[in-house]
């Protein structure tokens, strides 16, 4: 067998796991993998100029394809930039795997130049993560490092390479399988479970669909609907479950939660039956948790055991793939006609008063004479290809777009859900943008957040990536003025953007596009036309200062009590 | 409630202190700790006692066997296990207190480790209430210094119906 050097062996592994895209930026520590990438034209590497972004590319990469996002950083610094981009991911269970040079194992412990512990920083944010201490054990850690990450509840994982391992050789051979003998993730649900909640639900008389990420992860969203149209239960989505189920359909509740529908929190509120799928309780969906969904039982279908009675106490869990149980379920009802038709029957009078609720209180905004953030989201979304990719920044932006934007579709929408990571949105975008080159991909920003990664312009215009970064500018820290409007008297303390670039100038100086649009007349003709740009470009919305988002669930407060309006 | 928990893990570099930092990070409480490895060298084992109602206790049992490194977990509530833990204590022993603190070792069967002209340091194992009687007793004589291991256990075999306590 032939003898590789470590650096070759990695290069070899990352073939074997099919990787073609890796996001990252070099130092010392991984010159060798730097050098043996230059050998490797099958990978295609992405140098962002930050390695959040390299991370959060990565991430973006891997929500709108279902792969593996990977990543490669040098080791201290280079390392600990990675950290926010992991704890990103991590929230949000997607799969990354992320390698970090380390210096060589004799200096580990000395306080090197450029050493972190970064095994240690990342440890509470990581899937899992690996020392590799000897380069024997090389192959086999990238492929579990794979394996883990996508399997079972995805995340990321961490691999830190040192120096000297990168530098020694070894005759290479990729393992066939993974012999990991704690970590079994169930994926098939518990047949009796599953039949306990079909039965649930066929007896409920105000059944409602609460379902999360986990439908996307697990490509259930085709077995989701499949199962709320032939039962007929109307479906909620949290944030990260947008686009698990088209917005269009008349069961769409939208989202639930802090700046859900007032449908969606006034059925939570009332339901009798919650099936939960592949979601997670998050404070910013359940409210005020003793009053949140008072009157149901409570169903969770998840892969992770520990989000089950983690906050809720649920009374019918199954662990599980929510594909699988979904399919469990369907095969389930296939003989059950009749009950069917008598749960058509008796949950009418449910869906007509939802139907009342969606109607008395639709999302709603009035025009003024100033343009509207949310109807730069409108527009985008009847402007936009049907297959165009969706990411955004953090604050008002991100409430706007799930709310206004009709996602009809999973892997369209890539959002910092449980992190909330301001800077997220630009390079998620540049990810999806490598995945599919030839699809349209957005990223709807604020002004606040898209400072925080801007520098990737430049890995844009390298790489002609021809992302669209729609900037809703406010001239604020628009969330936070928001909270401090309603709840701090309107005390605005550090959250007006006084100086904000030109960023019709700034894009031009990376060597991009840029426009500026400022009436509510011209944002149809400046979408079309930054869609018909074919490289990079940003569209600076200069939008109303003031705008809030409703309807909004203040902080601890019961998700019913909405303020609207 | 008080809970003993062992955690069967890979014996590796990290896995302790992935163990630690759940506990941590999650606001989980250990009242003590002892870990060694097993008959089989590349395992460990982990006895934590630790602190929370049932629904505490049942995110720790999941959030521990969600970890890669660990094999197995047992919680030893509604078990039958025998408990043991170790202490070593230097005791004030002069003149009057000198017998005193020989009897009350031997009552306890405690051994006595190491001898000066004014102490002695005697060691006890057993289970929390024992050894807490145990420094309950030697406290008015004058503790100098005091060791404690975490707690230990392994389950009883249940031959007969009766709880043997030996
Ligand atoms: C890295 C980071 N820092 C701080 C915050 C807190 N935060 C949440 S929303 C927000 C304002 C975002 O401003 P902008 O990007 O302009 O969006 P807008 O709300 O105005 O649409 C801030 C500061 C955060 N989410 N992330
Ligand atoms: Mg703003």
């Amino acid at each position: 067998m032939k003898r590789l050097s470590g650096a070759c062996a990695f290069i070899e592994a990352l073939r074997c796991e099919g990787v073609k895209h890796v996001f990252g930026f070099p130092g010392g520590a991984v010159l060798d993998i730097f050098d043996a990438i230059m050998d490797a034209p099958d990978i295609e590497f992405i140098l962002t100029r930050h390695e959040q972004g390299a991370v959060h590319a990565a991430d973006g990469y891997a929500r709108s394809s279902g792969k593996v996002g990977v990543c490669l950083v040098t080791s201290g610094p280079g390392a600990t930039n990675t950290v926010t981009g992991i704890a990103t991911a991590y929230m949000d269970s997607i799969p990354v795997v992320i390698f970090t040079g380390q210096v060589p194992t004799h200096l580990i412990g000395n306080d090197a130049f450029q050493e972190a512990d970064i095994v240690g920083i990342t440890r509470p944010c990581t899937k899992h993560n690996y020392l590799v201490k000897d380069i024997a054990d090389l192959a086999r850690v990238i492929k579990e490092a794979f394996y883990i990450a996508r399997t079972g509840r995805s995340g990321p994982v961490l691999v830190d390479l040192p120096k000297d391992i990168m530098k020694d050789t070894i005759a290479f051979k990729y393992p066939d399988k993974v012999e990991l003998d704690s970590y079994c993730p169930t994926y098939k649900g518990h047949l009796g479970q599953i039949k306990r909640i079909v039965d649930l639900i066929l007896k409920s008389n105000k059944p409602v669909i609460y379902a999360g990420g986990g439908v996307i992860h697990s490509n259930a969203s085709e077995e989701l609907v499949n199962f709320a149209r032939t039962m007929q239960v109307p479906v909620t989505t949290t944030l990260m479950g947008l686009g698990a189920f088209p917005s269009g359909d008349p069961l769409s509740l939208g989202m639930l939660g802090m700046h859900g529908t007032y449908a969606a929190n006034m059925a939570v509120t009332d339901t009798d039956c919650l099936i939960a799928i592949g979601a997670r309780f998050d404070d910013r969906v359940t409210g005020k948790i003793d009053e949140f969904a008072p009157k149901a039982k409570i169903i969770h279908i998840d892969i992770d055991p520990t989000s089950i009675s983690k906050n809720v106490k649920v009374d019918l869990p199954v662990v599980g793939d929510c594909k699988m149980v979904l399919q469990g379920m369907l095969s389930q009802i296939r003989e059950q006609k009749d009950e069917i038709r008598e749960l058509h029957d008796h949950i009418r009078p449910w869906l007509e008063c939802i139907d009342k609720w969606k109607k008395d209180q639709p999302l709603k905004y009035s025009q003024g004479s100033a343009i509207k953030p949310q109807y730069v989201i409108e527009m985008i979304d009847k402007l936009a290809p049907d297959d165009t990719i969706i990411s955004t920044e953090v604050g008002q932006n991100q409430m706007w777009t799930a709310q206004f934007y009709k996602f009809q579709e999973p892997r369209l929408f890539l959002t910092s859900g449980g992190l909330g990571t301001m800077g997220y949105g630009f390079p998620a975008a540049i990810g999806a943008q490598v995945a599919f080159p030839d699809r349209t991909v957005i990223d709807i920003a604020g002004d606040g957040s898209i400072q925080m990664n801007i520098q990737e312009l430049a890995t844009v215009v390298q790489y002609n990536l021809p992302v669209k970064v729609m900037i809703l500018n406010n001239g604020y820290l628009g969330m936070v003025r928001q909270w401090q409007a309603l709840f701090y008297k309107k005390r605005y303390s550090q959250t007006s953007l006084a100086v904000s670039p030109d960023y019709v100038k700034l894009a031009e100086a990376y060597g991009a596009r840029g426009l500026r649009v400022e009436n509510p007349g011209d944002v149809k003709d400046a979408i079309q036309q930054a869609l018909a740009i074919k490289g990079p470009v940003f569209v600076d919305f200069v939008v109303e200062p003031e705008e809030d988002v409703y309807p909004m669930v203040p902080a601890g407060a019961p998700i019913n009590n909405m303020l609207l309006v | 409630m008080r809970h003993v928990v062992s955690v069967l893990v890979d014996n590796q570099a990290g896995v302790l202190s992935r163990v630690i930092g759940l506990f941590s990070g999650r606001g989980f409480n250990i009242e003590s700790l002892s870990v060694a490895p097993t008959l089989d060298p590349t395992k460990s084992k982990m006895v934590i006692t630790t602190t929370g109602n049932e629904q505490v206790l049942e995110q720790i049992k999941k959030q521990l066997n969600k970890l890669i490194n660990v094999v197995k977990v047992i919680d030893y509530v509604g078990k039958e296990y025998v408990e043991r833990e170790m202490i070593m204590v230097k005791v004030k022993a002069k003149d009057e207190t000198r017998a005193e603190v020989l009897r009350i070792a031997d009552i306890f069967r405690a051994k006595v480790v190491d001898i000066s002209s004014n102490s002695y340091t005697l060691a006890l194992t057993g289970d929390k209430g024992k050894l807490e009687g145990f420094i309950e007793i030697l406290h008015p004589i004058g503790i100098l210094d005091f060791i404690r291991t975490g707690t230990i256990v392994i389950e009883r075999e249940m031959h007969t119906r009766r709880k043997l306590s030996l």
